[in-house]
């Protein structure tokens, strides 16, 4: 793997603990985690497990209850409401399972909508032609399959050139065949843009593509691997 | 007691959307206010009026002679369809009162000599009767006597004919007749300068060398019986006797200013209450229908468990008629209050002896049944669609917004920026919706169009009759037309710059079988005090030969420049020509007719009288001409502008505030009611895209901008149709209310529109306010992990 030397991502001792009422829940118990610049990590575990905790506090979307995170040099367990989203503005590309597009924009606009507020964007026309949807780009989220949709998900999480690509269950809503595809258009976008990218899934089989596989248990990071040989995604099917 | 689970429901739901609830139930109850204020009010005032009518037994017919001798009245009682006639002598003397530097005036008005009975009764408000044989006793008129602390047993001294009495107040009254006490040449009641003092009929019969004779005749006329036939025949028997011409009830003074605020009460009923009506139903029904496209699941279960369709549908109905439940509320008891303020403010400019608020329970019935009909109108659309919805398909999650781009219809709005594509498409996607917002928020403007526009119209009729027309500082009218020496014999009162001389002859113009009787006013060629002005108020000349009529006298006669009128004077040999109407003027309250004085005189025949002076006074010696005025043994009446004007900026100040306040209030409860609802539904339909755009970076601001955008241009779309509508109300209020008696000028200034328009703004911006707040709480998370 490229450009192991350089850390993006630097997690420690990073702790989350909800509380409702008198009910206190831990979700995440002093979790520690480097992620490495290009690197391509799936984050595996069941439900409650703390993987999507930990994902939205990497993205600035929450905060944490004790620990620090730093994206290169800055600290994002300092930083404000305002601060956090700046950060998420100019380094953070998002794809949720359900996609969040915007119905009533197409698929161009829906990109157009990122690469106006961002730095140092692509066109929306490359982003979309990073994912195949050139021919797509004029339709609406109704009049795209889930698939498309998915892909322009992506196409807009990529088109600011963020330095961390976050995917919460990008498949969960998906055939096996078009859940491949997008898996293709990630790992390509990984691939040609060097971001690094974190996948949360339920799916063991996608762990294959990834170079390091986490597995969250408990609210905590109960083991980590290393793929010696990376799978292409059209080698895996589930 | 069990509640049902949905039943239960409805109450949790109520609770949940309280502050939706809450700003559609105002509007409801603004409706059912104004509805309740309106024809509470109307009744009210109208029940007073006709009880008291009634009991006092008013006249139908009222007429003024010189002097005629009381065995007349045995023939007027012998005109055909009179049921009872009373001759009384009417004249204007002067109280003197210390206390008062500016001279006032005393309407005195004999007393029958059977006492309480006859027509007009009187209603006794503190003390006694004068005795019928006393030459010294009075009663005064309520107002006047509260205005200068006069009680019964209080002495004053009258001016009568122009010897001095000393009178005894022996009682207060109210009489039918002068419900509205207005002074000859006010333009508003003022109870410290003008009063009615009844006495008995032998003192006035001496103190005004009456003996056995009359000067004012009343009379009741048999029901179903036309006043007009009654009139011809009672003018025929005056007119030997100086007889000025009868006039009937709806034009005696007190009764048609009555009639001309019944009339904008009526007014009022029929324009606000249906619009707040119609803004709730469309605020149900934008609610609603949101409120089951987002419990489309639940209405599934609800229909899957065994509920009927019916029983759903009643669900919701509930939820609608616990939101007109709480406006009608409101409603209800701000109608009452108002109502009672309302009635205060009667009582201060009328003077009835009781004031009948009718609480009538049909009248809140109606009111309670108009508005749950408009709220359950509203809610039609979506129970129809609960009741048919599928309970299989109900429990499906509902297909996104189908934004579809169709061949060729694609578009793209170029140069503007993704947010703003957004916010274009969601007011084009729900067209219906955002056009019943726009028309919502342009009714809040038209409210506040339709009822600011009348300060500024009254600003002109002031400004167009005290400053440009009417130029003089005093006007003294003579009690009988007097020789023109009396000019120079007025210009050398202390104080007096310029004395104008003017004559009216009281005439009846007729045209084409279109007649009206009104006061003709003779004036110099060049009149400079005493101003008559043409519609674009340039002063007129008076023209050789001819007549110069009122807009509003033109209009009642159907007579254009160049036409020829019939004109009957009134008074003297009561002469009858054949005059050309030589020109139009502008004059708002009451008909005007304008000839040469000169002319009038020739045509009258009697000599070159006058009947009054226009004087111009200067400031310093003030106090000298009402010293002088008030000395002048003879009695004449004067009215000083800068009084009548203040007076009536004082009054319509005091009213006008409270008017703003009132119909501020009514505009900002719609204004709120749309915006914060259009908002809200706004916000739950697009609170995920939002909170999705939150995630990707973009800024608490911006995204609320977003929301905003939509509200602003909802807003700011709706000021111009609502300018238009709110010009549309008050031009057909200004037709409502036009009559021989006023005419109001019609003129919408910019700052009406601008004032409209920043109050609905506040409003709009106050409730968007309200909304941002949940747009800032948007919880990001949660939207990541649900699907729409």
């Amino acid at each position: 793997m490229d450009g192991e030397t350089k850390t993006v991502l630097r997690v420690k001792a990073l702790s989350k603990v909800y509380q409702t009422g008198d009910v206190v829940v831990p979700a995440l118990r002093s979790v520690d985690f480097q992620a490495f610049a290009g690197e391509f990590v799936v984050i595996l575990g069941p439900s409650g497990s703390g993987k999507s905790t930990f994902l939205n506090i990497v993205g600035g979307l929450d905060t944490a209850s004790s620990g620090q995170v730093w994206f290169g040099d800055m600290e994002l367990t300092a930083l404000d409401e305002g601060g956090l989203t700046r950060y998420r503005r100019d380094h953070v590309g998002f794809v949720f399972q359900f996609y969040n597009l915007v119905p009533s924009l197409t698929a161009r606009e829906n990109v157009q909508l990122v690469t106006e507020i961002s730095r140092n964007p692509m066109t929306a026309d490359d982003a979309l032609a990073l994912v195949g949807l050139s021919e797509r780009q004029n339709h609406f989220p109704a009049q795209l399959s889930g698939g498309e949709q998915q892909r322009v998900a992506i196409a807009r999480a990529i088109a600011k050139n963020p330095g961390l690509l976050l995917c919460d269950e990008p498949t969960g809503a998906l055939d096996s065949a078009t859940g491949v595809r997008v898996l293709e258009a990630l790992a390509q976008v990984n691939r040609n843009m060097g971001a690094t990218t974190l996948v949360i899934t339920h799916n063991a089989a996608i762990s294959e593509i990834a170079d390091r596989v986490i597995r969250f248990a408990d609210g905590r990071i109960a083991k980590e691997t290393v793929n010696t040989a990376r799978k292409v995604p059209a080698e895996v099917t589930w | 007691m069990v509640i049902s689970p949905l039943r239960r429901k409805v109450l949790r739901d109520l609770r949940r959307l309280w502050a939706q609830v809450l700003a559609i139930a105002l509007v409801l109850a603004a409706g059912v206010a104004t509805l309740i204020l309106g024809n509470g009010a109307y009744s009210s005032l109208t029940e007073t009026r006709a009880r008291y009518y009634d009991t006092s037994r008013f006249a139908d017919v009222f007429a003024d002679v010189t002097r005629a001798p009381r065995a007349l009245l045995a023939e007027i009682k012998a005109i055909d369809g009179v049921l009872d006639a009373e001759a009384r002598i009417v004249k204007l003397a002067r109280p003197d009162l210390p206390g008062m530097a500016e001279p006032g005036s005393l309407l005195v008005v004999s007393l029958p000599d059977l006492g309480g009975a006859g027509i007009n009764r009187l209603y006794l408000r503190q003390g006694r009767m004068p005795d019928p044989g006393s030459h010294r006793e009075i009663l005064l008129s309520e107002g006047f006597a509260l205005a200068h602390g006069l009680g019964p047993g209080a002495p004053l001294t009258v001016i009568m004919n122009g010897r001095k009495t000393q009178m005894l107040v022996t009682g207060i009254a109210l009489s039918p007749e002068f419900i509205y006490a207005l002074g000859p040449g006010d333009m508003m009641p003022d109870p410290r300068r003008f009063g009615i003092a009844w006495a008995p009929r032998a003192s006035l019969e001496a103190a005004f060398n009456l003996d056995g004779a009359f000067s004012n005749v009343v009379l009741k006329v048999l029901p179903g019986v036309p006043a007009d036939r009654v009139i011809a025949d009672l003018d025929r028997l005056t007119a030997r006797y100086g007889g000025t011409g009868a006039t009937a009830r709806k034009d005696q003074i007190s009764h048609a200013f009555l009639d001309a605020e019944l009339k904008q009460l009526s007014a009022m009923v029929k324009v606000l209450p249906p619009i707040f009506l119609l803004v709730a139903a469309m605020l149900v029904n934008m609610t609603l229908s949101r409120l089951v496209t987002l419990e489309r699941e639940q209405i599934g279960l609800f229909k899957a468990i065994g509920y009927s369709s019916r029983a759903v549908s009643v669900h919701y109905l509930e939820f609608v008629l616990c939101i007109s439940l709480i406006g009608i509320v409101i409603g209800l008891v701000a109608g009452a209050w108002l109502g009672a303020g309302l009635a205060g403010m009667y009582a201060r400019f009328f003077s009835f002896p009781f004031l009948v608020f009718t609480r009538d329970p049909q009248v809140y019935g109606l009111a309670a049944l108009v508005a749950v009909t408009s709220a359950v109108g509203g809610a039609l659309r979506s129970v129809g669609q609960v009741a048919r919805l599928p309970p299989a398909v109900a429990m499906l999650p509902s297909a996104p917004p189908a934004f579809r781009s169709r061949p060729g219809r694609f578009r793209p709005f170029p140069g503007l920026r993704q947010t703003g594509v957004m916010i274009a498409r969601h007011l084009c996607h729900r067209p219906v919706r955002t056009l019943l917002s726009i028309f919502g928020v342009a009714m809040s403007v038209a409210i506040l169009v339709a009822s600011l526009w009348s300060t500024a119209s009254i600003n002109l009729m002031v400004d167009v009759t005290f400053f440009r027309a009417e130029r003089q500082d005093a006007l003294i009218a003579f009690a009988t037309p007097r020789p023109v020496r009396a000019v120079f014999a007025g210009r050398s009162l202390p104080g007096v710059l310029v004395a104008e001389p003017f004559r009216t002859v009281p005439a009846r113009i007729s045209h084409r079988g279109l007649s009206r009787r009104v006061a003709v006013t003779g004036r110099p060629q060049e009149p400079r005090l005493s101003r008559v002005l043409a519609p674009d108020l340039r002063p007129m000349s008076m023209p050789e030969t001819g007549l110069i009529l009122s807009q509003a006298l033109s209009g009642a006669l159907g007579v254009r420049p160049g036409d020829r009128v019939t004109v009957e004077f009134l008074e003297g040999a009561r002469p009858k020509v054949t005059l050309p109407v030589s020109g139009l003027s502008i004059g708002y309250v009451g008909l005007g007719a304008a000839i040469d004085l000169s002319g009038l005189n020739r045509i009258m025949g009697d000599g070159m009288l006058v009947s009054g002076l226009n004087l111009m006074i200067d400031s310093a010696g003030q106090d000298a001409f009402f010293a002088a005025v008030k000395a002048a043994p003879r009695t004449e009446f004067v009215t000083l502008k800068s009084m009548t004007v203040t007076r009536f900026r004082e009054t319509l100040a005091e009213n006008i505030t409270v008017m703003i306040t009132v119909y501020v209030s009514l505009a900002t409860i719609i204004a709120v009611g749309v915006v914060y609802n259009f908002a809200r539904i706004a916000l739950s339909e697009q609170g995920r895209e939002l909170a999705s755009l939150r995630v990707l970076g973009f800024t608490r601001r911006e995204v609320s901008g977003i929301l905003m955008g939509e509200l602003a241009i909802v807003v700011i779309v709706a000021q111009p149709l609502g300018w238009a509508i709110g010009y549309g109300i008050a031009s057909a209020m200004v037709a409502a209310f036009s009559s021989d008696l006023y005419r109001v000028p019609f003129v919408i200034g910019r700052d009406v529109y601008a004032t409209a328009s920043l109050a609905v703004l506040a409003a709009a911006l106050g409730s968007a306010w309200l909304v941002r707040g949940r747009i800032n709480r948007l919880d990001m998370i949660r939207v990541l992990k649900t699907r729409e």
